[in-house]
């Protein structure tokens, strides 16, 4: 059997049989323990600050942000940006309870479903589970209330993010995952997908020469509600 | 499968030196990938560290190679997923055609995976009936234009504007034939709505893998265009094709390559999507596939473990190497003649096809070190071309004639005073002969070099016999 | 008391000592103003590299002992090249894995040996040299002495003294000139391309003159250049150093 001729030849190689149990063990507990390496010291800084360099680094992607003082301006800065995009004002939205408490009711004009995408959608409103400050990215995990769909099918992608949840590096965002998920099928925290996003899709296949809009979202819109006082700018 | 070439390859490097497309784009990119690399190292002071970290982490996990693919098969599978050991090209061919055999697909998308050239997956399923839809850009136009990649990363970067245009209007046939293609945006557009359609149609996505984290049992692919979650997210299946040395132990461990990948690779700091795929749906999520499989392929990895070739196993596939190589930026990807090219190809590719075919490969080197000097993972590339070229000479593959020079110099170099005498001789001739125009334009034997740059002539004299000369006039 | 003077043996490399001589004697005389008592073992031949590239271990293990054995008495030994230096300083101590004792040998001689402008600089702290050259000079990173012995910086701190000359940088100094030692006979099209590639980026720069510290590479770079009909004189960096420019013309130049 294949399996069994992959080790035996890697143990060959390795001069050794199979691991002894101590040493295994020893194994066992560095997964366990899954100690940090050296982390970039660029993220370690004092909040608004950490919030900032998030901000730039989005930008510095081609992704956009805007800053809202509550959640309760969340549903009036879209009905503005899809204006301002010349988009009509429609979207499909992560079936989130953050999302579905929104007061939506105050802009009826906006039309909005609370569901995964499907194609056709072209605009989506994400719900992200943190912010990395390093390099911009956001976290997604997939789950019910976040439909990994919503970040590949529409062409624009909006998303919604606490600045509470913005973190510096990519081991502090994998900590709060470990913290706060439960996977119902494995017992872990790893949840069947999690997306790491720096911007919106883009390609250099033809002539090395940089587009926005490859297969995924063109525009990627982050709505940064300020709910840290000590993270404001 | 990408058909062999490599025993060809001094007849490839001269056709791709006279490719004026192929030259035309690599002008272009040469500046563009460097100078990127450059400045995303520089940008990270924690860069060169993180270097040794990275080396330090494959090398760890190399020598419990056998310890983390079981324990990483063992979560894939509690998360609902299959693992298909392979031990050969054949054996995952075949694991792939009988799960999609099983899934009764007719049409399957691809993301961008080396390991699917290297097993030639795509002729497999079409003789089986099975559509294969390349839907990485670049892989997108060579898999119109039946050709293979000449890049790792870049697959397509050797073609131009041109070519696109060209090769679209040729395929899509549906399409009005006198639309215009008035920015590079427009080719996009065109094959952004065509895969669209086939990434909806589709019955199972296969992708590779950047990284497999034995902790989770996850699979990790880092893109930008967003293909490869199109592909694994929207089919009822999803085909991971991973090699065994893809696995690290920790998602911590992951972080030091995510943070090495991107800036050796695009000189980006971090890929747009870099996405960790943990077996099939769950039973309250709303999209996703319903298999998880994962291919693990062998393929003569394992007996590379132990030898000085280990090192190789480290590679992440981020193509700084040629990026960075004079060699490969001369003569492009092409010329190496299968599917891995530049250095960490001359390293790989003898392993894996067998050096007696790609003999050529490791020797195509100056040994200018730049490749190694860029290598994310320290990955001594001129050295193990070095060990390709001294198990060459033990099999005696190496020419007769180097063996032949090699013999005749070494003969006079182990006798000093025989030495100095032949060789005081020899450039008292040439000095002589190239007194009056300084140079050489011709000379018996040195065609290989006088084809192109003349050969300075020598001062005359040779250094000892002057020494030797002036030290007895000093005693007198 | 004078510090001794420290014995330093030349290493001459084959391709000064057929090639260009002169060389070898700027050689000897930049050492002796750095306060060096030279010596030349008369048992040198080759370092053994072209051996050790080609794949032939057992030839490249006999040289290196011959080298070992006539420059391990030294208190360093200096070579005026980068490649041979990082043959004798990186490699051949790799060549004795099976033989502790001339491992051992091997080890304490590499680290003793020197490239002639690093150790100038480095090891005897030149701060500059009393010479001339009128001219626009750029200097090629040769591929061993940059990244296995660490030139970069000190050739070029100490053609700064040298009178009359000024220093431009081409675009890409340390991308590799094509010479590769047998690389440029086996592949001789690639090797070409890169040469031209090179002589292409000299040009760019406006500079009269092409200075490197390894023979493979000027001769190379001198030969491609002369083909080409361009008249930048191409010279080793020591010549330079050690104002030795009037005693001979440059690479590839007529003499008559």
């Amino acid at each position: 059997m294949s399996r069994e001729a992959i080790l035996s030849a890697i143990r060959r190689g390795l001069r050794r049989g199979p691991l002894p149990p101590d040493q295994a063990a020893m194994l066992r507990g560095r997964i366990a323990a899954h100690p940090r390496h050296l982390i970039p010291a660029r993220s370690r800084l004092p909040r608004a600050e950490q919030v900032a360099l998030f901000v730039r680094n989005v930008e510095k992607e081609f992704g956009t942000v805007a800053r809202l003082p509550d959640p309760s301006a969340v549903p009036g800065a879209i009905a503005e940006y899809l204006a301002r995009q010349n988009l009509p004002p429609a979207l499909v939205a992560a079936p989130h309870p953050d999302i579905a408490a929104l007061p939506w009711a105050d802009h009826p004009l906006l039309q909005v479903e609370h569901r995964a995408a499907r194609e056709g959608d072209a605009v989506s409103l994400q719900h992200a589970f943190a912010g990395i400050a390093e390099t911009g990215t956001l976290m997604f995990p997939s789950a019910r209330e976040r439909p990994t769909t919503l970040n590949l099918l529409p062409e624009t992608e909006i998303v919604l993010l606490r600045a509470s949840r913005i973190v510096g590096a990519y081991e502090e965002a994998w900590d709060l995952l470990r913290a706060e998920n439960r996977d119902g099928r494995t017992g872990g925290f790893m949840p069947r997908n999690v997306m790491l996003v720096t911007g919106p899709s883009r390609s250099a296949d033809i002539e090395q020469t940089l587009e926005l809009g490859a297969h995924g979202p063109r525009r990627l819109h982050v709505l940064l509600v300020e709910d840290d006082p000590s993270a404001r700018a | 499968m990408v058909h062999l070439t490599s025993p060809a390859f001094k007849a490839n490097a001269a056709r791709a030196l006279s490719d004026a497309g192929l030259q035309k784009a690599l002008a272009r990119s040469k500046p563009q990938f460097q100078a990127k690399r450059a400045k995303a190292a520089a940008g990270l002071p924690e860069f060169e560290a993180l270097r040794d970290i990275a080396r330090d982490i494959k090398n760890h996990t190399l020598a419990h190679l056998d310890f983390y693919l079981e324990d990483y098969a063992a979560k894939v599978e509690a998360a609902g997923g299959t693992v298909h050991w392979c031990a050969t090209a054949e054996d995952a061919r075949a694991a792939v055609l009988r799960i999609c055999r099983a899934a009764g697909a007719r049409t399957v998308t691809k993301g961008k995976s080396m390991i699917s050239e290297e097993i030639g997956i795509n002729e497999h399923l079409e003789a089986h009936g099975i559509t294969p839809v390349e839907t990485d850009l670049g892989e997108y136009i060579l898999q119109l234009r039946r050709e293979p990649p000449s890049h790792i990363i870049g697959p397509a970067f050797h073609l131009n504007r041109e070519d696109w245009e060209k090769s679209f209007r040729e395929s899509h046939t549906d399409l009005p034939p006198d639309r215009e293609f008035r920015e590079r945006r427009d080719i996009l557009a065109e094959a952004r709505t065509l895969l669209r359609q086939k990434f909806l149609a589709a019955d199972v996505g296969i992708t590779g893998a950047n990284f497999l984290i034995a902790e989770t049992g996850s699979s990790v692919i880092v893109t930008n265009e967003g293909n490869g979650d199109l592909t694994q997210t929207l089919p009822r299946v999803h085909i991971v094709l991973a090699s065994i040395e893809k696995v690290v132990p920790t998602l911590e461990d992951a972080c030091v390559f995510l943070r090495l990948l991107a800036r050796s690779a695009t000189g980006q700091d971090f890929s747009v999507y870099t996405t960790f795929s943990t077996g099939i749906r769950r039973e309250t999520d709303l999209d996703g596939p319903h298999e998880y499989h994962v291919v693990l392929l062998d393929n003569g990895r394992s007996n590379m473990v132990g030898t000085p070739f280990q090192d190789m196993l480290r590679c992440i596939r981020c193509a700084a190497c040629m990026n960075h190589c004079p060699v490969y930026q001369s003569v492009g990807g092409h010329a190496y003649g299968w599917v891995y090219p530049g250095p960490m190809g001359s390293v790989l590719t003898p392993t894996l096809v067998g050096v007696e075919k790609a003999g050529h490969l490791p020797n195509a080197s100056t040994f200018c070190g730049k490749c190694e000097s860029v290598c994310p993972v320290k990955i001594p590339l001129p050295k193990l071309m070095r060990h390709w070229r001294e198990r060459e000479f033990e099999r005696h593959l190496t020419p007769a004639t180097t063996r032949f020079g090699l013999r005749f110099w070494a003969w006079f170099a182990r006798r000093p005073t025989l030495y100095r005498w032949a060789t005081r001789a020899a450039m008292a001739t040439l000095g002589w002969a190239g007194r009056k125009r300084g140079a050489f334009a011709a000379l018996p034997l040195a065609g290989g070099w006088t084809a192109g740059r003349d050969l300075p002539a020598p001062e005359g004299d040779t250094f000892m016999a002057r020494y030797a000369r002036q030290r007895r006039e000093v005693r007198r | 008391m004078p510090e001794p003077r420290p014995r330093v043996a030349l290493f001459v490399t084959c391709l000064v000592d057929l090639f260009r001589p002169t060389v070898g004697f700027a050689a000897i005389r930049l050492l002796e103003q750095a306060g060096c008592e030279v010596a030349v073992p008369m048992a040198q031949t080759c370092c053994g590299q072209p051996a050790f590239n080609s794949g032939d271990r057992a030839t490249a293990r006999d040289l290196a002992r011959r080298v070992v054995d006539a420059f391990l008495p030294y208190d360093f030994t200096v070579v005026p090249s980068g490649s041979c230096g990082g043959m004798i300083a990186r490699h051949i101590p790799t060549l004795f894995e099976d033989d502790p004792a001339y491992r051992g040998k091997a080890e304490r001689l590499a680290a003793k040996t020197h490239e002639l402008v690093s150790f100038l600089r480095d090891v005897r702290g030149m701060e500059r040299v009393e010479a001339a050259y009128h001219g626009t000079a750029t200097y090629h990173d040769s591929c061993s002495g940059l990244r296995e012995m660490g030139v970069k910086a000190q050739p070029r701190a100490l053609l700064a003294s040298v009178a009359g000359l000024s220093l431009v940088e081409m675009a890409e100094p340390e991308t590799c000139c094509g010479f590769g030692g047998t690389f440029c006979v086996k592949y001789p099209e690639i090797s070409l391309r890169m040469a031209s590639d090179k002589t292409k980026d000299i040009a760019s720069t406006g500079a009269d003159t092409l200075l490197a510290g390894d023979m493979g590479c000027l001769l190379n770079i001198a030969g491609r250049l002369r083909r080409e009909g361009s008249t930048v004189r191409v010279r080793h960096v020591a010549e330079v150093l050690a104002g030795m420019t009037d005693s001979v013309p440059p690479i590839g130049a007529a003499r008559e």
